[in-house]
């Protein structure tokens, strides 16, 4: 199944579809605010972009900087090549506590590893914090976006969930009292939480410590309550100096939410006296991303949203539309590095517009990426074949002008002579399903100029316009 | 008023004294010559009017976009040689859509880059940037009294710069606004979402069809709201676009390449 295909199926609720564009548009426009209130903010990109590429052109001498630093601040630091050893370091630091309870504040890079099934498989409970996390988790979903995992949701939505899992009346949508419920529940599991697991926003390599940014707590008040905290990071996260990070936090929150910084941001150094601090970094394909000069740019992503809340695509197909742990442009130019075959459409799923590319806080060419994604996947024939045969038919036809004048008048008399109901048949034109052909003219414009006496021709009529 | 306007038909006059001696030549896409002849008509004789005097090769095709946006580079670069052997002898070439050229300019890097590929890269102008940057008018003497809604394409917007972006800065402005702008008696459209794509994308049109679809029904939804008349842009593929989801819906809007519109009022 293709990226258009599940579009199409979010398409057919076309309420719900103008109700999502709308609130992801909101979210853009308040980015927007936001940032033309920081006259330096073009300035604050190309600097966060820059410190990006540095950092990733030296990213094992960083990676073993930071090591070194957390491991005397006395963190345990672990390397996990890829999810499965990601999830097994995990589980074994959990076993060794003799723990079943976890709390887990928002982390993209454990739904990548697909960590909780893994530990619900080995007897473990194991509870999202974040309430978009918590409410998806309910609905047992995937998130649909990586800031605001529950968007393709609405109250109503929510409050059915909430009355099914946690006993709110039926009908209940205030999102007030939904939350109440959602906090008094989490409470619970907070206090009861033995190993708390994060994500990490950012992971300094001069002090050793991680940077966790979140609005509502639930990293810290987790972290603090549980003896054990598990971070769980990429190994794009680094950033060289603790003074590079206001740099990233300037940005961070003004993309994703228009706010000036997250309520939250959070340093973890060492772990409080009795307790233990693990930190596990993750490739799990990333060197492989590292090693592709044209997608390389994609590491600087620091998971924002942006290009997401502003993606004309995204907002009108949903997360979900993508089946990857990213969705958006963001995820169209990760998931083929993962799997060319089952993401060789998301590439596609863009008209190339390039407003992702204008969002983006650390100025990842993203719309350049689609377009090269799209010839790796064309050389490798992972697009339909069809498409293929029929570019190389144009690719013979336009290269010669006498067979493509042919090809063209043959095709406009064709237009103009065959019934409307036969060249708009949406079984055969997937242009007519919702919208005219264009009118087609007697002759081309090739064929008039061939007839204007050189060098000018006359003055048309004039348009005609509506009154 | 009457003195402005003598002042800004004589500039037009020395404009063609100065340029005259340019070697420009037209390139018309594959989808204008073949659905839209008037464009290309109008192209020309507006480029006419402004002094220059275009040449059209025959032995042009297209640029080789929807090709390679489809991820067929390689069957694309015999046309990317069509295309510079048929402009290198011009100094500029001049195309009513920003999108071609902005796939001239950008992705004719897979070329070898010999001189004449160099050359015709940096020769390629959409029809509104030769006109604003080259030929350096702004202003246009002539009367439009319709409200109008100004189309910005992605590729020439935010790929060739011709405006300012929603991304970076609250202020709307551009080359085609202004040059629209100076026409007396137009109203331009005050647009809810100034530059959000229309959703064509070459062949992404039909292989997301339903998200194109509703992605262009949303933007000709902003202009009706907002009470655009005349819908024009610069590059006729978005237009092609939004005008066949306009006649589908019965709408009353008539959608027209801004060198239709420039070319209308303009006396030659
Ligand atoms: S690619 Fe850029 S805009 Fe998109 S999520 Fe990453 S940092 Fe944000």
């Amino acid at each position: 199944m293709n990226h258009a295909i599940r579009a199409d199926k979010f398409l057919l609720d076309a309420d719900r579809t103008t109700w999502h564009d709308e609130t992801l548009w909101f979210v853009r426009e308040k980015r927007d605010r936001a940032v033309y209130a920081v006259p330096e903010f073009q300035e604050l990109r190309e600097l966060a972009s820059g410190i990006k590429n540095h950092t990733l052109s030296r990213l094992d001498l960083y990676l073993r900087e930071f090591e070194a630093a957390a491991q005397a601040n006395g963190v345990h630091v672990h390397w996990a090549a890829d999810a499965a050893e990601h999830n097994a370091i995990i589980l074994d630091i959990i076993q060794k506590e003799g723990a079943t309870r976890i709390v887990k504040s928002k982390s993209m890079l454990t739904e990548e590893c697909h960590l909780n099934p893994y530990l619900i498989k080995h007897g473990i409970e194991v509870v999202d914090t974040d309430l978009g996390e918590r409410i998806i988790q309910f609905r047992d979903e995937a998130p649909s976006h990586i800031v605001l995992p529950a968007i393709h949701l609405k109250k109503e939505d929510v409050g059915d969930t909430f009355h099914t899992h946690l006993g709110t009346n039926k009908g209940e949508n205030d999102p007030q009292r939904l939350t109440e419920a959602a906090r008094q529940h989490l409470r619970a599991k907070f206090l009861a939480g033995q190993v708390a697991i994060s994500g990490v926003n950012f992971a300094i390599a001069e002090t050793g410590a991680v940077v966790v940014c979140t609005n509502e707590g639930n990293a810290d008040l987790g972290v603090n309550l549980a003896r054990v905290h598990i971070a769980a990071m990429g190994i794009e996260k680094i950033i060289p100096r603790l003074s590079d990070l206001g740099v990233f936090t300037r940005l961070l929150a003004r993309s994703a939410t228009g706010q000036p910084v997250t309520t939250y941001t959070s340093h973890f150094t060492k772990p409080a006296a009795g307790k233990e601090m693990h930190i596990v970094i993750v490739d799990n394909g990333r060197t492989q991303q590292l090693g592709r000069p044209d997608f390389r740019a994609s590491l600087k992503c620091i998971r924002c949203g942006a290009c997401m809340n502003t993606c004309p695509v995204y907002r009108r197909s949903g997360g979900h539309s993508y089946d990857f742990t990213v969705p958006g442009p963001i995820g169209a130019i990760l998931s083929p590095n993962i799997d060319m075959k089952k993401h060789s459409s998301l590439p596609f799923a863009s008209t190339l517009c390039g407003s992702c590319t204008d969002v983006c806080p650390v100025k990842i060419d993203i719309h350049t990426q689609l377009y090269k994604w799209r010839q790796v996947l064309g050389e490798a024939n992972e697009i339909p074949a069809s498409k293929k045969w029929s570019m190389k038919f144009m690719g013979r036809v336009l290269a010669s002008t006498r067979v493509y004048g042919l090809g063209g008048q043959f095709a406009r008399k064709a237009l103009r002579l065959l019934p409307h109901g036969l060249t708009h048949a949406p079984s055969m034109n997937a242009w007519a399903v919702a919208r005219e052909l264009p009118e087609a003219p007697k002759q081309s414009f090739r064929e008039w100029y061939a007839k204007q006496p050189a060098p000018a021709a006359a003055q048309p009529a004039q348009p005609q316009i509506p009154a | 008023m009457a003195l402005t306007r003598r002042r800004e038909v004589s500039r037009l006059y020395i404009v063609e004294e100065e340029t005259a001696k340019m070697k420009v030549a037209l390139f018309v896409p594959c989808y204008i010559d073949q659905f839209y002849p008037q464009v290309g008509i109008a192209t020309l004789q507006l480029l006419e009017k402004l002094g220059v005097q275009a040449h059209f090769p025959a032995q042009q095709t297209c640029c080789g976009q929807p090709l390679a946006n489809s991820g067929c580079e390689r069957d694309a670069l015999p046309i990317y040689k069509h295309f510079v052997e048929t402009f290198s002898d011009y100094d500029y070439v001049v195309a009513p859509s920003g999108s071609c050229v902005y796939h001239v300019r950008k992705h004719f890097d897979k070329l070898d880059q010999t001189a004449d590929v160099q050359h015709v890269r940096g020769a390629a102008y959409d029809l509104i940037d030769f006109i604003s940057t080259v030929l350096n008018v702004t202003e246009i003497p002539g009367a439009f009294p319709h409200k109008v809604g100004l189309h910005l394409s992605c590729h020439g917007q935010r790929g060739l710069h011709q405006a300012n972006e929603s991304e970076m800065t609250p202020v709307r402005d551009g080359q085609l606004r202004r040059l629209m702008a100076s026409l007396d008696g137009i109203e331009l459209t005050q647009l809810n979402r100034n530059d959000e794509c229309c959703g064509f994308g070459g062949t992404f049109c039909v292989s997301e069809a339903g998200i194109s679809a509703r992605m262009g029904q949303d933007r000709v939804a902003d202009h009706v709201l907002n009470g655009t008349q005349v819908l024009t842009g610069s590059d006729m593929s978005c237009l092609m676009h939004l005008e066949g989801i306009v006649r589908r819906a019965k709408l009353p809007i008539k959608v027209m390449h801004a060198a239709e519109i420039l070319n209308g009022v303009v006396n030659g």
